[in-house]
């Protein structure tokens, strides 16, 4: 009995070692070849190179579209983080304290993206915002501003989920009714209270809506084509060695954002806080 | 006039009443309590106070000032939640600070006050810590002192103690007394701890299902207990079914026993009533002036420290006027202080329960009430 139990124990050991050996695989594998293969941009081409050759790096970043479809892209980013703050984290804490009937109906609404693809999202915009009365799409930073909107509806299904989770991790109402038996109004309460308590929730979000909105390509290529999505898929049109490049730099900047909501989420001196409740 | 009015106060959601025909007038400074069970309405009636809930009739005074529609942010109460409710992002200084800043206070007060009030609550050197960095106990007290810092005309506080456990309970419901006479700020407290509400409290309100059963000083509830709920909500209560033998003399039967009560109470021979007694006031010595008595046989004895709790069921006994000694008893619970020279009774040991004669309440009667508050207009 005893042998027997060991003997699965031992098994379900090997097991999981190999689901993880398989898991490293997955996802190391890709990433070797690629970076492998950034590194062979030397004459003849395909061939593989005496040392590594770095041109392809090199080429990339001496490229100035990099840096400013790069930069145009993370400012897009940033604008439509700000912009979906504003909107969801009011939306879903009136929600969660005033309406709580109303949260499936939200979340529906949000999971919208999920169903309608972006290509038709960018023809609708397109259509309703390049003709009177609503003629925006006539100047560039109307053009911006409907990307901008359109990347925020993009990012709800992610942002929202985000801070639906931070609203459940605390006591809401209870933070309320404290905050406003001490006299604070509904500003005060948000800027106060409800935001820097939603700070690692909210760094979710807009961590996931700056990679979606950094890479996107659809709705950039039709609006703005000069973001950073548009110039990747130009790249790998036009270029052998770079994308592979691109697309591992693109990757270190990823593991560097996931790194930033690592250490600014820890929360004071290092430790997580308690929202509210018994200890 | 008194400072806090509630008058009419009634509370519906939908068809389900909460609160109903509330009245109570609390002067400047006193601690009024609102006991009672789970759903009685109590929280639901400090909420309204606070205005986090709108009465559907009825008014709200403070201080003379109609506030019945008032938003909470603009009524200067203070309010101390059962979850403690300090906000994790900011340190125990900051929590605190926190409603002077909203009103604008001037940086230098602000931090004179903070100070003032961590030394009230005897954690002068926490300024800098985190809630999470608190036990629950000194979270409870940084709250408290949160909802003190602005000087409310009113403090409520919402089962503050509820998730402490019993020593610390006990330790900081001193506390909060303490602070409260020390500061003269009319409280009003809500627990469904009767220990908590009669050892706090100027007056106590009881409340069941919405409604108030009994408002009255702590020796009033417990000694004279206005209705049947009141009774066996607030204290053990040993409640004995019986009928009225001869309410002019007094006479009661219980299981086939006669006892004869000074209290007064009317009703037909025959009528069934329940006679509710106290432990405390029961004992096994034998005491034959002014007592009256019960027969019955011991079923268990258990030990709680300081007291011996003993439960005689009565009625089965060899005295029982009446009874045939095999059909059992109700039972009578009484409490004996723990000394090394107790006689502690065996179980099945037949003994004689005895209690003064004005000392159980007759309820069911029609008199019972008027009897009651002629009671305690004698004490």
């Amino acid at each position: 009995m005893s042998s027997a139990g060991e003997g699965r124990r031992g098994f379900g050991a090997w097991w999981a070692w190999l689901v993880v050996f398989l898991g490293i695989l997955y996802f190391f594998v890709p990433l070797i070849a690629a970076a492998e293969f950034s590194l062979r941009a030397c004459a003849p081409p395909n061939q593989p190179c005496s040392t590594p050759d770095f041109s392809a790096y090199a080429n990339t970043f001496a490229d100035s579209q990099f840096f400013s479809t790069l930069t145009f892209s993370f400012v897009v980013g940033l604008t439509t983080i700000a912009v979906s703050l504003l909107i969801i984290v009011p939306t879903a804490y009136w929600v969660r304290l005033r309406m709580p009937r109303l949260r499936p109906v939200v979340e529906f609404i949000t999971l919208l993206p999920f169903v309608i693809p972006p290509v038709v999202l960018v023809f609708g915009l397109i259509r309703i915002y390049s003709r009177p009365p609503l003629l925006i799409t006539a100047t560039n930073l109307g053009s911006v501003g409907l990307l901008v909107a359109a990347y925020v509806v993009l990012s709800f299904p992610y942002m929202y989920r985000a801070v639906d989770a931070g609203l459940a991790a605390m006591d809401v109402r209870v933070l309320t009714e404290a905050a406003q038996s001490m006299g604070a109004g509904w500003r005060k309460i948000l800027w106060s209270v409800i935001f820097p308590n939603l700070r690692t929730a909210a760094l979710s979000g807009a961590f996931l809506t700056l990679a979606i909105v950094v890479g996107e390509f659809t709705i950039g290529n039709y609006m703005a084509p000069y973001g950073f999505g548009p110039y990747l898929s130009l790249l790998g049109r036009d270029k052998i060695f770079e994308p592979a490049a691109v697309s591992l730099i693109s990757f270190g900047l990823t593991w560097l954002a996931m790194a930033v909501i690592a250490l600014v989420g820890r929360g004071p001196r290092g430790t997580r806080v308690q929202v509210a409740g018994a200890r | 006039m008194s400072y806090l009015v509630l008058t009419d106060i009634q509370k519906r959601f939908g068809d389900f009443v909460a609160v109903e025909n509330f009245n109570l007038s609390a002067e400047r400074g006193e601690f009024v309590s609102f006991l009672g069970p789970s759903g009685c309405g109590k929280t639901t009636t400090l909420r309204m106070i606070a205005g986090f809930e709108q009465p559907t009739s009825g008014t709200i005074r403070i201080d003379g000032r109609d506030v019945t529609r008032v938003a909470p942010n603009r009524r200067n109460v203070g309010m101390v939640f059962q979850s403690y409710a300090l906000f994790p992002n900011m340190t125990v200084a900051d929590n605190i600070a926190f409603g002077l800043k909203v009103r604008k206070a001037p940086s230098d007060q602000v931090r004179k006050r903070v100070a003032e009030l961590l030394e009230l609550i005897n954690l002068p050197d926490r300024g800098n810590r985190y809630p999470y960095q608190l036990s629950g106990g000194q979270q409870q007290r940084v709250a408290l002192a949160r909802a003190l810092a602005f000087e409310p005309q009113v403090l409520l506080l919402d089962e503050p103690l509820s998730a402490l456990d019993a020593k610390i309970r006990v330790a900081l419901r001193n506390e909060i007394r303490q602070i409260q006479r020390q500061l003269g700020i009319t409280t009003v407290y809500v627990t469904h701890d009767q220990e908590e509400a009669l050892s706090l409290s100027d007056r106590v309100v009881v409340m069941s299902e919405g409604r108030m059963e009994q408002v009255g000083t702590p020796f009033e509830i417990y000694n004279f207990p206005a209705t049947a709920f009141v009774a066996s909500f607030v204290g053990t209560l040993n409640v004995l079914n019986g009928s009225i033998v001869d309410a002019s003399r007094g006479e009661i039967a219980i299981d086939g026993q006669t006892i004869t009560l000074t209290r007064k109470f009317e009703g037909r021979p025959g009528q069934p009533v329940r006679v509710a007694l106290r432990p405390e006031m029961a004992s096994l010595a034998d005491r034959p002036e002014g007592c009256t008595r019960l027969v019955g046989q011991v079923a268990d004895v258990t030990f709680l420290g300081s007291l011996v709790r003993i439960r005689i069921a009565v009625g089965a006994g060899p005295g029982a006027s009446g009874g045939n000694g095999s059909e059992p008893g109700q039972v009578v619970m009484l409490d004996e202080f723990n000394e090394p020279g107790l006689q502690v009774p065996e179980v099945g040991q037949t003994v004689s329960v005895s209690f003064p004669m004005d000392g159980p309440l007759v309820l069911d009667t029609e008199a019972q009430v008027e009897s009651v508050e002629e009671l305690i207009a004698e004490a």
